[in-house]
């Protein structure tokens, strides 16, 4: 059975159709890509699965259970973590805090522990603050933890988004563009980091991208979008020389 | 060390190097020092004030350092800083200078004790400069109350406004709602009343029954406040303000037209029971309470919600929670401080709860700063302090606080102290001087 189990999605936007018959099957522990033009619809299909927009029709699975209807804080808890194509800090907050914060489900203090500083609050506070700790340092920003998030470099923001995902504990990760706006070198060491991150953990990874390198390089199943249709699915060999993801990208050649 | 430059082009760096300069001997005083220096002033103004406020040209000891005479004697006002400099900053800088190394000693000791114990200390002394201090007149006493009253308010607020940045305007409704309910729960319960009928308790032990009528005061604001935390959910910025604008009117119409509290007339003979040390108590419990709350991750949650909901939600912070516990979190304490202050000045009436109160409030918090715990309480410190030195202009004061807010506003958008930590630990350890 798969992990992430997608069946049928259609989503419209009122009149527009902006998801069609969408179908993804991801098994546990693997990179799957999702590649299409600009306006293809690749970061709608994330907020349908994320519980941001509600699916028009189709069903979500996620190892099992039901992810439609649920709030996107739910579905996160359940296990689905995901980073913003622009990236989503939170501006007053120190690198630490963000990491923490995404603790929040797993706490069970509550707010009498809140309120009254309880010794289990101690416990898990200090519980979090390592995890965090750790997973800082997987993803190399551990020397800003104390620094407010905007004061950081761009790719470093990115890395403590990506930690700050990491630290629900997943079993699957949506990144969404993890390189865009990224420099050749930053790029590098973003496709590292992921690498790094899946060999350690092991959570399977669904990742939106635009660069090729990134996906052909990363991925070991690429999914194709163009106008909310999936036209290609298969390794990366596959989609390199399919016609039609050739089409989609490059424009049909006029015949003479 | 470095002179101070005469032809420094920034001004303000020079007056900021002349203050280090001056404040190098205090560097490493500890806060027990500083309190012990107040002990000392305080008790010294409580044997020689009187005479010297006369030797000084004052017919009685200037009640809050003077600031009272500035626009209405101001020739009276030198005698006042005189007396101020005598009686307040010689003994403390004074004690505080001589007990610097007795002080970090005796705060290191301290620590070796549960930490409770040192809290406990620090917080009785500065109760009894507190003490001391409005023994000297009644105006002190009630104006000591009313700024730990507004010092619970801005607390309040600032959850709703600075921690999870709605801007909401329905505070002066939720104190009202906490001032009208423990106002009920005492007085039908503890006083004779031509409104409730005879008490149905005796008066002698009502006094332990307070904290009871404070916390139902505290809930049934929080009640109240659900009608402004469920639109919340939906609505953000402008359009939430409006409705918490609102919600103060229709609790503010709402008590004009309920006759069995008083209608217009307000409700008055509530029990004298919310004296300094209970009114110092609770100001206390919230400060702490609140700083812990802020201090949680799920205090921090509100500080998610308010710089990115959506990302937020996706890091499984349940946003709806948050808002609804930050809603009546904040009104509940004002509950209290509407209990409190209710009990203080001993009457209400619907009209206190209005648009000045609002500003009032609203100026506290982002006056003091936002996201702040310190920058609240000094908040509302100094915009109660101004507005009793300021009341001589009337109405007119409501010129110049709003003058100054649209200052701080333009230089300090935030406030003087924002998205600032409160650490009690690190407030009251002993402060190592760095070794050479």
């Amino acid at each position: 059975m798969p992990l992430l189990h997608v069946k049928n999605m259609t989503h419209y936007f009122g009149g527009l159709r902006a998801v069609h018959d969408y179908n993804l099957k991801v098994e546990p522990g693997q990179i799957c890509g999702l590649i299409g033009p600009n306006g293809a619809g690749k970061t709608t299909i994330f907020n349908l699965i994320t519980g941001i927009y509600k699916p028009s029709e189709g069903e979500v699975i996620l190892d099992g259970q039901n992810l439609v209807g649920y709030k996107p804080n739910v579905i996160a808890s359940r296990g689905l973590a995901r980073t913003f194509q622009n990236l989503r800090l939170w501006r007053h907050m120190t690198v630490l805090e963000h990491v923490k914060q995404a603790r929040y489900s797993k706490i069970t203090y509550g707010l009498a522990g809140a309120f009254f500083g309880t010794n289990l609050r101690i416990t898990e506070e200090g519980e979090n603050e390592h995890i965090a700790i750790d997973l800082l340092k997987l993803t190399g920003v551990l020397h800003f933890k104390d620094e407010i998030v905007t004061n950081l470099p761009y790719g470093a923001q990115r890395r403590v988004e990506l930690a700050r995902a990491l630290a629900i504990e997943p079993k699957i990760l949506f990144l969404d563009e993890p390189t865009a706006g990224m420099n050749p070198e930053e790029l590098v060491q973003m496709m590292e980091i992921v690498r790094r991150v899946h060999a350690e953990i092991g959570m399977a990874i669904f990742l939106i991208e635009h660069r090729m390198k990134v996906v052909m390089d990363l991925c070991e199943m690429i999914q194709t979008l163009v106008f909310g249709e999936l036209i290609a699915e298969g390794t990366p060999e596959e989609i390199r020389n399919n016609p039609e993801v050739i089409d989609a990208y490059l424009g049909k050649e006029v015949e003479a | 060390m470095t002179k101070i430059s005469g032809n420094s082009s920034k001004t303000g760096a020079g007056i900021a190097q002349l203050f280090s300069r001056v404040l190098q001997p205090y560097k490493y005083t500890p806060i027990i020092s500083w309190l012990l220096g107040g002990l000392v002033a305080v008790i010294i103004e409580q044997f020689v004030g009187l005479s010297l406020a006369r030797a000084l040209g004052m017919y009685k000891i200037p009640a809050l350092f003077g600031i009272l005479f500035i626009l209405d004697k101001p020739l009276l006002f030198t005698g006042a800083l005189l007396y101020n400099i005598l009686i307040y900053v010689i003994p403390i800088t004074v004690v505080a200078r001589l007990t610097k190394f007795l002080g970090n000693r005796l705060a290191a000791w301290l620590l070796t004790i549960p930490h409770i114990v040192s809290i406990v200390v620090h917080l009785g002394l500065l109760y009894t400069i507190l003490h001391i201090w409005s023994e000297v007149s009644d105006y002190r006493l009630l104006v000591a109350r009313l700024i730990l009253i507004a010092i619970i308010v801005t607390l309040s607020l600032n959850v709703i406004n600075g921690y999870m940045g709605e801007f909401s305007c329905s505070h002066p409704g939720f104190i009202a709602l906490g001032a009208y309910a423990t106002s009920v729960f005492t007085i039908v319960l503890f006083v004779d009343d031509n409104l409730f009928g005879p008490a149905l308790l005796p008066i002698s032990f009502g006094f332990l029954f307070f904290p009871i009528g404070l916390i139902i005061g505290g809930f049934v604001a929080a009640l109240g406040a659900i009608i402004v935390a469920v639109p919340s959910f939906r609505t953000r910025g402008d359009y939430l303000a409006i409705i918490s604008l609102a919600f103060m009117f229709i609790v503010k119409s709402l008590l004009e037209n309920l006759e069995w509290v008083g209608g217009p007339r307000g409700m008055g003979s509530q029990p004298d029971w919310a004296n300094l040390p209970t009114v110092f108590f609770w100001a206390v419990i919230a400060v702490w309470v609140i700083n812990n709350f802020v201090k949680s991750t799920l205090g921090k949650a509100l500080n998610a919600v308010r710089d990115d909901e959506t990302a937020a939600s996706a890091m499984t912070v349940d946003t709806r929670k948050t808002k609804m516990t930050a809603f009546l979190f904040g009104a509940f304490w004002a509950g209290i401080a509407g209990g409190l202050f209710a009990h203080v000045i001993r009457y209400v009436n619907p009209g206190t709860f209005g648009l000045t109160m609002l500003a009032e409030d609203l100026a506290m918090v982002y006056f003091g700063g936002l996201n702040s715990v310190v920058g609240s309480i000094v908040g509302a410190v100094s915009i109660n302090l101004l507005s009793e030195a300021l009341r001589p202009l009337e109405i007119y004061k409501w010129i110049v606080i709003p003058l100054m807010l649209i200052l701080v506003m333009v230089f300090r958008p935030t406030g003087l102290i924002s998205f600032r930590e409160f650490d009690v630990m690190k407030l009251i350890e002993p402060k190592q001087e760095p070794k050479e």
